[in-house]
């Protein structure tokens, strides 16, 4: 097996681990601390992604059109709590779910009478479409580094916000104890509003880094939000270490299941068994560790410090 | 979701002798998901279709009912049972996906109504599934990639990698270029396809790329294919791994292409069975009528559609609205007596289209929008290879 391919391969995966952390933060965040399961959280990735979009085309800048499409996707993130997530705290999850997945259906089809149902593409800079060489023949997309270097900027930030400020304790504190919290003065119904708008931001930025690769669709983040909830359950939910760290798991392994999967199932047998398994298996790849988890482990990897 | 075209409804009102029954025909597409563009066109086609025939075929009155298959098997099957069933039509066309057509197909066969496919060619249904009661305006899903592998032969091409989705058209695609192709097959890709479709190709094109390989072979239509065609433009393949595709770069993944400023994608050659360049009336008709309409070219997708239309009507106004009689309905349906955009049109001893396949390439129009034109043709009315494992009963 060639170093070249497997090291492509590997910061292919790190690209997507590291878009499947920022759906996943915000989803754990609002899973964990607010114990509300938001199946929306995927529609907030899509309109980052159609918001960046149609800003870019309005501009003519990439780069100008992300800043401002971060606190629009904030916003939006914040009224779908304050007028969908809030009435619904204190009812149990089923709730939540029916809510959230008519929400979807709601945002999905909006989006097609907005934009039509063409989706949108998203013209990048010249600087951003070229192809930067490693070493030797090595080439990787430069937007793909972008991803990356963004993506992993964004984590920083995230753990610097929840642990070293007044509010990530706060966030930390609400995830571990709710009624504490409240119970020492907090306005946890700002709190709650905050952290939705920063969950909402940050799978916003992931739906805005993805799209100009695979331009904005409606429903792309239905596929993406079942990958982002394996990747909680992996990580244990509430915790932004878990999501970070089952993130690039995951991450790593369907890409290099998909890479490699068909090579390794070669060995033992024949081609065309391998070529018609391989796709198959591979897809199944990511659900199959999340069994286990449940499994073995069924508070997650990394679950949050609850007293 | 359901849209009935008013057009039938106002001509029945406004006509004296609205006394017949209207024959209808249901029309299954993709209406949501990003896959509803290629949706889209197909019922624009369909809409111009009706216009054009005034809502009639003869003296009768046609309806259309549109249902969505949601890019889905599933939902594929209950929209047609719905329209077979509730609506009681005379006639199911549409259908864009192999697999919701495959899993479809009996709730329309068994009810013994007609079936007519406006784009997916399983190879099943070409071959041992054929039945009298299933027409085709489209093609077999076979036929255009081994159109595609037998350029790739003349252009010298050794050896070449393959990317298509993991279903039944998928498949399909793979194995026609894998016929006539005479290279060797450096490696093959089948991704996740449906309404959470894999969109990311970044590990593939690694592995496309790694293989050494002449040439790459895709197939992703639909929303897909702009997707996959940016990918490779950022992954800088265009020198080292020349793209050979089929339903990917098209009316529909062009302009959203030109309007991110693709220009690698100009001058990419493709195969099909219809170019909005073709020169005969009714092509020039619907091209400019739908450009007119619609403001931008029609697809493979649509003008398949628009066939369908003109089939079905063609073969009502023939029997006079009286559908009673299915014998004489499938023998009028199989004269294909109607002005095809392709400028001819036969069917085969299965039902699938007998027609002419063009080597097409992606060019500027004298607008400055990016379109297709015809290059030269490749197969002159070509047969499916499944027709010889069809025994119609």
């Amino acid at each position: 097996m060639d170093t070249s391919l497997l090291v492509i391969q590997t910061l292919n995966g790190l690209q997507l681990g590291l878009l499947l952390f920022l759906v996943a933060s915000g989803l754990t965040l609002v899973f964990g601390i607010l114990d509300f399961v938001n199946l929306a959280h995927g529609s907030l990735y899509m309109l980052g992604a159609f918001f960046c979009a149609t800003l870019t085309i309005w501009f003519g800048s990439f780069i100008l059109a992300l800043l401002i499409s971060l606190p629009i996707t904030a916003l939006v993130g914040y009224l779908v709590e304050r007028f969908v997530a809030r009435p619904l705290y204190s009812r149990d999850h089923l709730d939540h779910v029916l809510a959230t997945f008519g929400l979807i259906l709601v945002i999905d089809t909006l989006t097609h009478m907005i934009w039509g149902p063409e989706g949108l593409a998203v013209p990048l800079p010249d600087w951003l479409r070229g192809q930067v060489t490693l070493w030797g023949d090595t080439v990787v997309p430069t937007f793909r580094l972008m991803i990356i270097g963004a993506g992993l900027a964004a984590a920083g930030g995230l753990f610097w916000l929840v642990n070293h400020t007044r509010l990530g304790m706060l966030i930390r504190a609400g995830a571990s104890n709710r009624t504490m919290v409240s119970a020492l003065g907090i306005d946890i119904e700002m709190l709650f509003g905050l952290v939705f708008a920063l969950g909402a931001a940050l799978a916003g930025l992931a739906g805005m880094l993805i799209a100009p690769i695979t331009e904005a669709n409606i429903g792309m983040g239905n596929g993406i939000i079942i990958t982002a909830f394996v990747v909680i359950i992996v990580g244990g939910i509430g915790s932004i270490k878990g999501a970070f760290i089952a993130a690039l798991l995951i991450g790593l392994i369907d890409t290099l299941g998909r890479s490699f999967l068909d090579d390794i199932f070669t060995l033992f047998m024949s081609p065309t068994a391998a070529e018609n398994s391989a796709p198959a298996i591979s897809a199944m790849l990511i659900y199959i560790i999340m069994a286990c988890v449940l499994a073995f482990r069924p508070q997650g990897l990394f679950p949050p410090k609850v007293r | 979701m359901r849209k009935v075209t008013t057009l039938a409804l106002a001509a029945s009102l406004l006509s004296t002798a609205a006394f017949a029954e209207p024959v209808k025909i249901g029309f299954v597409t993709t209406l949501t998901t990003g896959a509803a563009v290629i949706g889209q066109d197909m019922t624009n086609a369909v809409d111009l279709a009706m216009e054009h025939l005034g809502g009639k075929a003869g003296d009768t009155e046609l309806e259309v009912i549109y249902a969505d298959d949601g890019f889905a098997p599933e939902t594929g099957k209950q929209a047609t049972d719905k329209l077979v069933k509730q609506d009681d039509v005379d006639f199911v066309a549409g259908y864009i996906w192999s697999h919701v057509l495959l899993a479809s197909r009996k709730s329309v066969l068994d009810a013994d109504k007609i079936l007519i496919s406006a784009n997916a060619g399983p190879s099943q249904m070409a071959g041992k599934l054929c039945d009298k009661n299933f027409f085709s305006t489209s093609w077999q899903n076979d036929q255009t990639p081994m159109a595609m592998g037998d350029v790739l032969n003349t252009q010298g091409v050794k050896s070449l990698y393959l990317m298509a989705p993991n279903y039944a058209a998928g498949k399909d695609m793979t194995a026609g270029v894998e016929r006539t192709f005479k290279g060797e097959i450096a490696g093959k890709d089948l991704t996740k396809w449906g309404a959470d479709a894999q969109l990311d190709f970044s590990a593939e094109l690694a592995k496309a790329k790694a293989s050494g390989a002449d040439g790459l072979f895709v197939f992703y239509p639909g929303a897909a294919g702009g997707a996959f065609i940016k990918q490779y433009q950022q992954a800088g393949l265009k020198d080292t791994l020349p793209l050979y595709s089929v339903f990917t770069v098209d009316a529909i993944s062009l302009p959203k292409l030109q309007q991110a400023g693709f220009t690698d994608v100009l001058g990419s050659k493709v195969t099909q069975q219809w170019d909005p360049s073709l020169d005969n009336e009714a092509n020039k008709k619907f091209v400019t009528d739908f450009k007119a309409k619609y403001g931008h070219y029609p697809s493979y997708y649509g003008a398949q559609s628009y066939d369908a239309i003109m089939l079905i009507a063609s073969a009502v106004e023939k029997l006079g609205g009286d559908l009673s009689d299915k014998d004489a309905l499938r023998a009028a349906l199989k004269e294909a007596d109607f002005d095809s955009v392709r400028g001819k049109f036969k069917f085969g001893t299965n039902n699938m289209p007998v027609e002419d396949f063009f080597l097409r390439e992606v060019v500027e129009d004298e607008d400055g929008v990016w379109t297709t034109k015809v290059v030269e043709t490749v197969y002159t009315d070509h047969v499916d290879t499944y027709a010889a494992d069809c025994k119609m009963n």
